[in-house]
């Protein structure tokens, strides 16, 4: 049961950092039309250089200020390149971020080396959040913090005591999500800008021609795209690891995220996020595999690697098994409304 | 200008029953009816917004109706794709210019009518070989007179010309209901009367449904005029009916029609 | 005008073209260039097939070296379990990997071809990164870590031909990129490969003229399949070894960069592009540690100043010379190259002390750039060639700006040429 909660917790805080990633994707793409492939690129930058900051200042000023360095990079780099391309069409423009994303891998190795750093979160968020103790005398109860150690390992072994932490990052990460999606929600819709923007969801040419699309509100939106996904890389970075290939692994999956959630729909990311994270989490945490059904079925068990295979190994490719279903069954993504 | 005699046009080409559009909440076309027989030229009227261009989609298969058919020389078509309804026989152009910009005239000619002489998703012939489709490209390229621009690429013709391409994609592969979307739009006087003066020409025989704006070019050119005023047809008649009509008036000619009404007055009609 | 022509393209340009793979490993003869050759070759019919998507068919894939990968997979166990035999001959595996690569498309092709535009460039995205992962997972057909060997001297030799030795593969290589070559032309004198470009333009007037854009998209993608998947067997055939990466992300990347570098717009312009990849894999990667740094910057100078690639910088002053205006823009072209070379020198030269300062500092102070040696520990070393990269880049400025207002003089002169001559052209 502890381990359900845990794991469907622990899945719920990776769809958030997925969320918060594709979040700011979906923006840019529903406002600018380009698609950002370097967008994982800047939350490896986030994570970067929030080690980098945190080294100096402190784990707490890092996820202020690298946001902020993230972001005006961003902001420059549609200033200076995005913008030059805006005139040749979309496909000109995911083609200079896609050369981003070599130059930034390129720099970040060159910076800090190709190998794993140790970006290790504040004192105040190591250890668990809490702890879920399953025992056979009084069943489940949540303690805050991490659970003394003679309950875990029960000097009376009649207790079979089961202690399930919860990490403290991964219930900062939740809470940073949640409030940026706070932030977002109440921007969209309470203010002018928000408006705007909510408008250029749906119908970008219409808000064009009445006169919002000004060079400047572009080069903000992006700076702020980038500038979340910088934010996401510290939490991202300081929970799991900080290394050249994480742009890589996460900026496959945040595109399957947005096609599955429906190109240009928030909600729709959301759901995805939520659901391939949760998905994928469980996915690890089973040592299910098809020869395994089979036996359980009564069949003979199948031969070679395909039918060996544990569910947790196939788990990476389930976001894009996913995929593929979704556009087989329903092309539009769970929640799209525009054919992106 | 007298209309032809209303008994010497055909079966009905399109048929539109009871159409319905919303989008969302709004309900743009409400339950409009619409019979056009074959060979006859029908201009469709109304002030910005009444929901012709949207009609047209319904009617192309752009986009899906609510409620209501659409048969298309009695077929319902309604759900049917784009290019299925464009093989049953109906064509359309676009108010904002839709050719093959990077293509040349003739290319973009060639290919309008590839399906109709029958050639399919071929890549075993090639296209130099293919003698009835090349004289037919040419042959419209003479009728919309383009031909001395042949080889020059869609995107550097002027805009009467990217207009004249267009219709000529529209009538490449035969079909014989022919819709055009404000095919004026945008063109000086002369341009104009030039034309629709090419418009006659290349659409003789065929249904033609248009939606125009300039009163002058309807008149001239329509044998009926279907007038639509919030998604709905208040007026489906003669052009002398139409003119004379008091709901039409009303509705949408205001004074320009007081104005003809006296001109022809003046002209002793 | 000569009916073939149209139909397959100048007899003569593709015989000039035959005569100089016929001849280049004559000239270039050293092992690694008779192998570099090989590779060219293979990567031309890659670019070709991946272009048929990008530049015809305005499809952008993230995944090509997935069809190219299977390919080379399905070939190599075809080699394995048949060539030894005798019962494929080598000279026809990449046949048999050719329509792996079709059958792949077809599969794949027919999930991914829905949707356009960005939608589809996610979707390859998803399924090469799909198909990598599986790699990992069916050791039996992907070989695991160490990948599948094979042996092309397999089965019987005819006419004393075992491709054992590297020119012997080569040719075999040449003759199947000429031939491939030539066919992917053809391919765009076909009512398919012009509907194809119609829908690149417009796939909403396509349907209007009676042809379903999707359709025309999915076939073009199962024969772009198709040769993808006879480069992947001839890349088999030359390495005689097939493993993971090569249908991992990093091969699809370099086809789309390379394929855009060279030019999409032009049907050559992937052939330049293929011959600057292998160059850039096997020899720059080998004389700095940088070159995934310049070639990212490289291609996104490209994206901004000439997104038709070299090929369309290529046929731009083809135009001109045309006219009869190249001649008076040599100064100018002069000027402006030879401003480069400064500027050019020094940014390289800083780029290349930097890696040495943070990955080589064990290996002292200094780095070798083109022969001279460069103290990456004196700051005077630093400063100046930064003050040559600024006054540099100062001077090139002005002879860019120079040249752009020749540029433009003679572009004027074209126009008002063209206008005169009734607009064709």
């Amino acid at each position: 049961m502890e381990f359900f909660i845990i794991s469907t917790l622990n899945g719920i805080s990776y769809g958030l950092l997925l969320f918060m990633l594709s979040s700011g994707l979906t923006l840019i793409f529903s406002m600018m039309g380009v698609l950002n492939f370097a967008h994982a690129s800047f939350y490896m930058l986030g994570a970067y250089v929030g080690y980098s900051v945190a080294q100096v200042l402190g784990f707490w000023p890092a996820l202020v200020v690298a946001p902020l360095v993230v972001g005006a990079l961003g902001a420059a780099f549609e200033r200076y390149c995005l913008r030059r391309v805006h005139k040749f069409g979309h496909v000109p423009e995911l083609l200079i971020t896609f050369g981003l994303t070599y130059v930034v891998l390129e720099l970040v190795q060159l910076i800090w080396g190709r190998i794993a750093i140790e970006f290790k979160p504040p004192a105040a968020l190591q250890g668990p959040a809490f702890t879920l103790i399953n025992d056979a005398v009084a069943g489940l109860r949540m303690v805050w913090g991490a659970a003394p150690g003679e309950m875990c390992a029960g000097a009376d072994p009649a207790l079979r005591a089961v202690c399930s932490p919860f990490p403290a990052t991964r219930a900062f990460m939740v809470l940073v999500a949640l409030t940026m999606l706070a932030s977002i929600w109440l921007l969209l819709t309470r203010t002018r800008v928000g408006l705007v923007i909510q408008a250029a969801l749906t119908h970008p040419e219409a808000v064009e021609s009445l006169g919002h699309n000004v060079p400047r509100v572009l080069m903000l939106v992006f700076g702020a795209g980038a500038a979340l996904a910088g934010l996401a890389g510290v939490i991202g970075g300081s929970t799991f690891l900080t290394e050249p290939s994480m742009a890589a692994t996460v900026g496959s999956i945040i595109f399957v995220v947005v096609v599955v959630g429906g190109m240009g729909s928030l909600s729709g990311a959301f759901l995805a996020s939520l659901l391939i994270g949760t998905i994928q989490t469980f996915a690890v945490a089973f040592d299910y595999s098809l020869s395994g059904l089979l036996q359980s079925l009564g069949l003979a068990a199948g031969a070679g690697t395909l039918m060996t295979m544990k569910l947790s190994q196939v788990a990476p490719i389930l976001p894009y098994l996913f995929l593929v279903l979704i556009l087989i069954f329903r092309p539009k993504g769970l929640l799209g409304s525009r054919e992106g | 200008m007298s209309p032809t005699n209303n008994t010497s046009f055909g079966a009905l080409a399109l048929e539109l029953r009871d159409v319905r559009k919303s989008f969302g909440k709004t309900e743009i076309i409400r339950g409009t009816s619409l019979s056009v027989r074959a060979g006859e030229r029908v201009a469709i009227i109304g002030p910005n917004g009444a929901g012709k261009s949207t009609l047209f989609n319904l009617i192309s298969g752009r986009m899906p109706a609510t409620s209501g058919s659409i048969l298309l020389n009695g077929q319902n078509i309604q759900g049917k794709k784009p290019f299925e309804i464009n093989r049953l026989g109906l064509s359309r152009s676009f108010q904002i210019t839709n050719i093959f910009p990077k293509l040349s005239v003739f290319e973009n000619l060639r290919c309008s009518v590839l399906y109709s002489l029958g050639y399919g998703y071929t890549f075993l012939k090639f296209l130099v070989d293919l003698d009835d489709a090349n004289a037919r490209a040419q042959e419209l390229m003479e009728l919309i007179g383009l031909d001395k621009k042949r080889d020059v690429v869609a995107l550097n013709l002027t805009y009467a010309e990217q207009r004249a391409l267009e219709v000529g994609i529209t009538i490449a592969g035969g079909a014989n209901v022919i819709l055009l979307d404000e095919p004026t739009a945008g063109m000086s006087k002369s341009e104009t009367t030039r034309f629709i003066a090419l418009i006659k020409q290349v659409t003789e025989g065929k249904t033609l449904l248009t939606v125009e704006h300039d009163m002058g070019v309807v008149f001239g050119l329509a044998d009926r005029i279907a007038v639509l005023v919030y998604g709905e047809v208040i007026a489906f008649d003669t052009p002398d009916a139409v003119r004379a009509s008091a709901r039409v008036q009303e509705a949408y000619l205001g004074s320009s029609v007081a104005d003809a009404q006296v001109g022809a007055s003046e002209q002793g009609h | 005008m000569n009916r073939w022509n149209a139909r397959i393209g100048s007899l003569r340009l593709w015989a000039v073209f035959a005569a100089l793979m016929l001849l280049a490993p004559k000239v270039f003869n050293s092992g690694l260039s008779v192998t570099m050759l090989s590779q060219m070759g293979v990567a031309i019919v890659a670019c070709l097939s991946y272009n048929m998507l990008l530049g015809q068919g305005g499809m952008l894939s993230f995944g090509h070296a997935v069809y190219t990968g299977l390919g080379a997979f399905v070939s190599i166990h075809a080699l394995n379990m048949y060539s030894g035999s005798g019962v494929l001959p080598v000279s026809l595996v990449p046949v048999v990997g050719g329509l792996a690569g079709m059958a792949f498309a077809a599969l794949f092709g027919y999930v991914t071809t829905r949707k356009s535009g960005t939608t589809f460039a996610m979707i390859t995205l998803g399924m090469a990164e799909l198909v990598f992962a599986m790699s990992l997972m069916v050791p039996e057909f992907f070989g695991g870590e160490g990948g599948v060997s094979g042996n092309r001297m397999a089965g019987p030799a005819t006419w004393g031909i075992t491709f054992g030795p590297a020119n012997q593969v080569y040719y075999l290589i040449a003759v199947y990129t000429l031939v491939c070559v030539v066919l992917m032309y053809a391919f765009t004198q076909t009512p398919l490969g012009r509907l194809l470009n119609a829908v690149r333009d417009n796939p909403e007037r396509v349907e209007f003229i009676g042809y379903n854009p999707q359709r025309v998209r999915y076939t073009a993608f199962i024969i772009a399949g198709f040769f993808a998947g006879i480069s992947g067997g001839l890349g088999a055939l030359n390495f005689e070894i097939v493993n993971a990466e090569v249908v991992g992300a990093a091969r699809s990347g370099g086809y789309l960069l390379f394929t855009f570098l060279g030019g999409a717009t032009f049907f050559f312009g992937p052939i330049i592009g293929a011959v600057l990849m292998v160059l850039a894999f096997v020899l720059l990667s080998e004389f700095t540690q940088a070159w995934l740094l310049y070639l990212g910057l490289v291609f996104m100078v490209m994206v901004m100043v000439a997104p038709g690639g070299i090929a369309s910088l290529i046929m731009l002053n083809v135009r001109v010379s045309r006219y009869g205006k190249l001649r008076a823009l040599l100064p100018a072209y002069g000027l402006m190259a030879a401003a480069a070379v400064a500027p050019l020198l020094a940014a390289t030269a800083l780029v290349e002390m930097v890696y040495h300062r943070q990955l080589n500092a064990s290996m002292g102070t200094q780095v070798a750039f083109f022969g001279m040696g460069l103290d990456t520990g004196s700051a005077g070393c630093w400063l100046a060639i930064g003050a040559v990269l600024v006054v540099g880049g100062w001077t090139f400025t002005l002879a860019q700006r120079r040249f752009a207002v020749h540029w433009d003089l003679a572009q004027e002169a074209i126009e008002r040429e063209t206008q005169r001559a009734g607009g064709a052209l």
